[in-house]
């Protein structure tokens, strides 16, 4: 057992299982490799597909030599547009949901760089990508429409995934005129890419009309009936297995052309098909972040109060589809002004489709976001802290209601406090460390969405009173198999050790999707639920029963703990659960469970996780090196499940938001539109050098709206805030504020 | 994959043979080496290397991996591994500037696998060099044009360039063999050869696909770095846009001889704005003979980059690759060295 992680027991340890930091479940199989990925599945016959991809990004295919690709040795077969099978359901249509138009060899079109164009099925994985290389494009290319002075602007009506492009609350104007001072400024944030660790795979078998599929992927039940639409088949018939994930961020939600040709290969040559993408196919058909352009105007009253609040957002799309990052709408929720308006443009490029990535507009909008506030309390003359404490939001800014819980101000305090905020210099270029860097602090408040989706899950009490518990949840990485089975345990009334939990397969009642940082509250919620129903079964059969110590007790007397029911009148009065079901003659008992939020609640309340980020940085003020030498982020975000895999997921977000920061960008050609860094060694993300010491403090915060458990999430939240703490904490280094991300060398050489 | 042969020659002389007897057969052979394959494996991936042969030497570790101290110069075996030179004894004591440039290079796992003599024969990072659908590459296919030259160019060189090529030299250990006036001493079929190191890499010129003065068939042995007393006091200084795994922006491989603060003898070579191993003789001249203070330090860097050419996204070099080498000079004046 591994020492406990320091943290305050009484208000957290709600259950016997939740709360408590324990280690993942799964840690022992990934630690030794036993863990089992998609692309470890060998079905026996397997062949191995290969996708070429388009090297224009925009024009035709106008040759490709199938002759030469099909006489090396170990083709069997060369997909093209030309013979490409039928499916059921057209690749270019929008009806299925959480759907994208992706490219499944419809036509000869090609739409952007990357872009699958055909797909060679071979013996060996060797033979396949040999195939591909000798079908040897030819094009008929347009000039590509990359960057945004070569897009194609267009009015963006709706965002994101069916938010609205355009939201305000009381009179702009009036509150521009009111301010005693305005500050305009704009922030850009270049195109990124999921790059999760594990690539894109998929293995798919057909058994007649039955099709089994070995994938990654964060949304299992609706993936099933996705791929049922696309062959034609009834839902039942797909099975989806998808135990581990190495990484989705987004991308594993979506599902995308290359998919549904492997399962199309499967079909049309009789055998089992796997289809791994390499890195750089990874930079086309399964989406991105995609580049926005921002501009925000904030009007501030002689006390520092906003007065008026707007943040425009231009974000790049493709020609054929939309995927806006809501990146405006990060201002609607978290600092009070009496008017506010955020809407959105689209500009078309000749790209991918964008999808979401951790923290979908939430990310780049808040990073907008929060070096405007960070200037407009430059601006005031005011600490950007106790700018923010002026601005504090009591209610929603957007649409007035409560919020169902906020603890942003304690995130603030106790954050500010482990920083040691405290004397920070209001002016810039104040600060060197021992070695003469400029050093620079700088914050931002964090806060994403607390959604709920919907979820079952099912529970089976064993005779010998351990049980079972399933739902079709999905681990990422992030520990779900690990924070999902605490929940399970605490609804049966059982230590951990005695369930056994099945998850990540359509075998499993539908867990909902592993997105919005919903997961834990949706599907822990379905599984706690279908603990309780089997616990009020028990009860039933119990305090029915003369033969029991609780007969009589009634339905609400009893108490399940540890394995037993206990009367709540005479605690030393209780009966194991298996002599319950021994007596009932009953080999098993089964409850089952929703998650899903009360409407009422929904309607009442604005829902949101809230945190502080606290950021150092050192510059070399010769050379423009820039390190991140400490962070601290204070995050309050309802219930916390298990306070290590909590910390561990809001350290990734702080990570993700440093990368952000500092590092990331998809660098085009803009005559060919293609990705001129599409691999890791030319797409930066952090390595653990550049990765300083790091603080994630967890907030109590007691939200009985949220549900009935009280829990939020913490995947994506730790990126926002984080971003723009960094570029605070340069400006006050440097005295330069820069304004386009990533923040590089020359942005502060020689300055 | 591509079908190609493969042999493994137990020693240096059968492994010359087996490339001889390649190009022998087919005197327009794609035939290459292979050594830790950080290098050529990669490119073979992408398809820019697409060897018919491969004659693996790995075999020849033990006949010439060696790192060791002759009395007068380091002697460092062209199949000893950068993680062994970086972390050898007498490499870090006797040049620092040596250890560093190794340590500071790829990752753990590349520097436990590449070797120096195949370290300083990487490849340039150019994507354009890298990604076969670009037409236009002069070093890939002579004669077809630069795609860099208009095109994403912040990674590129401002030194040694051409209007055929402006890719960048990506190592970093070469520099230090450049500034230590290191020979390269190489096996060939017609028998053994030693070079100075500067003449090993060839600015692009008009012909940028030839990169070195290696003669088909020919293996590097063997670099030897002669002592002088500059040793101790050098530095290989590198700037990237991380802390690890990165190529640099700019880097400097710098050795000073200093009595009292007057330079006597200054050897500076730069890496990450060049074409090739840069060496700044003309930053050397200034500061022979000079007081070691900031003002000659700045001098000299101007001195060095008086034929900078930038392009569009890469103007920064310049004054970053001053900055770094008046860093570095500044750092070695106050150097402790032991006596």
């Amino acid at each position: 057992m591994n020492e406990p992680l320091p943290y305050p027991a009484a208000p957290v340890r709600h259950g016997s299982n939740s709360g408590q930091p324990m280690t993942r479940r799964d840690g022992r199989l990934k630690v030794t490799g036993a863990a089992t990925y998609a692309a470890d599945t060998h079905p026996e016959g397997l062949l191995h597909a290969a996708l070429a991809v388009s090297s224009i990004a925009r024009g035709r295919v106008s040759f490709l030599d199938v002759e030469a690709a099909k006489a090396h040795p170990g083709v069997v077969e060369v997909i093209t547009p030309q013979n490409r099978p039928a499916l059921a359901h057209d690749p270019d249509s929008k009806t299925l949901p959480f759907s994208f138009r992706m490219d499944a060899l419809q036509n000869d079109r090609v739409r952007y760089a990357g872009q699958p164009i055909a797909v060679v099925v071979a013996e060996t994985l060797e033979a396949a990508t040999e195939g591909a290389r000798l079908l040897a494009p030819r094009y008929e290319a347009e000039a590509a429409r990359i960057g945004f002075g070569n897009g194609l602007p267009e009015p963006a009506p709706m965002v994101g995934v069916g938010a609205p492009g355009r939201a305000e609350t009381g009179d702009l104007e009036a509150g521009f005129a009111a301010a005693s001072q305005i500050v305009e400024t704009g922030y850009e944030t270049p195109a990124q890419y999921h790059n999760a660790m594990e690539p894109h795979a998929i293995v798919a078998a057909w058994d007649g009309d039955h099709l089994s599929i070995d994938m990654p992927n964060q949304a299992i039940a609706m993936s099933q009936a996705s791929f049922a639409a696309f062959f034609g088949i009834p839902v039942q018939n797909v099975s989806l297995r998808s135990p581990f994930l190495g990484g989705g961020f987004g991308s594993k939600a979506i599902l995308a052309g290359p998919q549904v040709l492997c399962i199309l290969a499967a079909r049309m040559l009789g055998r089992p098909v796997k289809l791994v993408l390499t890195r750089a196919q990874m930079y086309g058909p399964v989406g991105h972040r995609g580049a926005t352009r921002q501009t925000l105007r904030l009007g501030t009253d002689a006390q520092g109060r906003l007065t008026a609040l707007e943040h425009h957002a231009v974000s790049e799309t493709s020609t054929f589809d939309d995927f806006i990052e809501p990146a405006a709408n990060a201002s609607l929720n978290l600092y009070a002004s009496p008017a506010i308006l955020a809407r959105h443009d689209a500009m078309r490029m000749d790209t991918g489709t964008p999808g979401p990535m951790r923290a979908p507009g939430e990310a780049s909008g808040s990073a907008a976001l929060e070096c405007a506030m960070d200037e407009a309390a430059q601006a005031a003359g005011l600490d950007p802290l106790t700018f923010r404490l002026i601005n504090y939001a009591e209610t929603d800014p957007i649409s007035g209601k409560p919020y169902s819980a906020k603890e942003l101000r304690a995130c603030y305090m106790r954050g500010a406090e482990s920083f040691g905020w405290a004397g920070r210099p209001l002016a810039p270029r104040q600060m060197r460390d021992e070695n003469g860097l400029l050093t620079g602090w700088g914050m931002g408040s964090a806060l994403f969405p607390a959604p709920m989706f919907q979820a079952e899950a099912r529970a089976v009490l064993r005779a010998d009173g351990s049980a079972l518990v399933e739902t079709s949840g999905a681990d990422m990485g992030q520990g779900a198999w690990t924070a999902l089975a605490q929940l399970a345990a605490d609804g049966l009334g059982l230590d951990i050790d005695q369930v056994e939990f099945r998850s990540g397969s359509t075998d499993q009642p539908d867990g909902g999707i592993a997105g919005g940082s919903g997961h834990t509250a949706t599907a822990g919620g379905a599984l706690h639920a279908a603990g309780r129903d089997v616990v009020a079964r028990l009860t039933e059969l119990a305090t029915a029963d003369p033969e029991s110590p609780l007969f009589g007790a009634g339905n609400s007397g009893v108490t399940a703990r540890d394995g037993r029911l206990v009367r709540n009148d005479d605690e030393s009065r209780s009966e194991a659960y298996a002599d319950i079901l021994a007596r009932a003659g009953l080999e098993a008992l089964e409850g089952t469970g929703r998650g899903a939020r009360d409407p009422a609640n929904a309607e009442a309340r604005a829902m949101f996780s809230h945190g502080a980020v606290f950021a150092e940085v050192k510059v070399d003020p010769e050379l423009g090196q820039i390190r991140v030498s400490r962070m601290v982020g204070a995050f309050a975000a309802g219930r916390i499940v298990n306070p290590r895999l909590a910390r561990s997921q809001l350290y990734g977000g702080m990570i993700w938001g440093l990368s952000f920061a500092l590092h990331e960008e998809a660098v085009h050609d803009l005559r060919s539109g293609r990705v001129m860094n599409a691999d890791l060694a030319g797409y930066h993300v952090p390595v653990n050098a550049d990765t300083p010491a790091m603080e994630a403090l967890l907030i109590d915060e007691d939200d009985r709206f949220v549900n009935d458990l009280g829990i939020k999430g913490v995947g994506e939240i730790g990126i926002t805030g984080s971003v723009g703490a960094i570029a605070n904490a340069i400006w006050h280094a440097t005295g330069v504020r820069v304004r386009r991300f990533p923040i590089r060398i020359e942005d502060v050489l020689g300055l | 994959m591509r079908p190609f042969h493969y042999s493994r020659p137990s020693s240096l002389a059968e492994a010359l043979i087996d490339m001889r007897d390649a190009l022998a057969a087919e005197p327009n052979s794609s035939a290459a080496f292979l050594a830790g394959g950080t290098t050529q494996l990669d490119l073979m991936k992408l398809e820019v290397s697409r060897p018919d042969r491969l004659v693996d030497l790995n075999a020849l570790r033990g006949e010439a991996g060696h790192i060791r101290w002759d009395g007068t110069s380091l002697r460092l075996g062209a199949f000893a591994r950068m993680a062994e030179a970086a972390d050898h004894p007498d490499v870090r004591a006797r040049a620092p500037m040596i250890a560093q440039s190794l340590s500071l290079a790829a990752s753990a796992q590349l520097r436990n696998m590449a070797t120096l003599g195949g370290n300083v024969l990487q490849r340039t990072r150019c994507a354009y060099f890298r990604d076969t659908s670009w037409s236009a590459c002069n070093k890939r296919v002579p004669g077809s044009g630069c795609a860099a030259l208009d095109g994403v160019n912040r990674a590129h060189a401002v030194l040694g360039t051409s209007d055929h090529c402006i890719a960048t030299y990506p190592g970093d250990f070469a520099q230090a063999l450049l500034a230590l006036d290191a020979s390269v001493v190489i096996a060939g079929p017609g028998g053994g050869r030693t070079i100075p190191f500067a003449r090993l890499h060839r600015a692009p010129g008009t012909t940028p696909h030839l990169e070195t003065s290696l003669r088909p068939g020919e293996i590097i042995a063997e670099f030897i770095v002669p002592a002088g007393g500059w040793f101790r006091r050098s530095l290989y200084l590198k700037v990237r846009d991380r802390q690890s795994y990165e190529f640099a922006v700019a880097s400097a491989a710098v050795a000073l001889d200093l009595e009292g603060d007057t330079v006597r003898e200054a050897r500076v070579a730069l890496g990450g704005v060049a074409t090739v191993p840069w060496r700044a003789r003309e930053a050397e001249a200034l500061l022979r003979g000079r007081k070691l203070t900031e003002e000659a330090a700045r001098a000299a860097a101007q001195a060095a980059f008086t034929e900078a050419a930038p392009h569009a996204h890469n103007a920064f070099k310049v004054e970053l690759g001053q900055e770094t080498l008046v860093r570095a000079l500044l750092q070695l004046a106050t150097m402790e060295t032991p006596r």
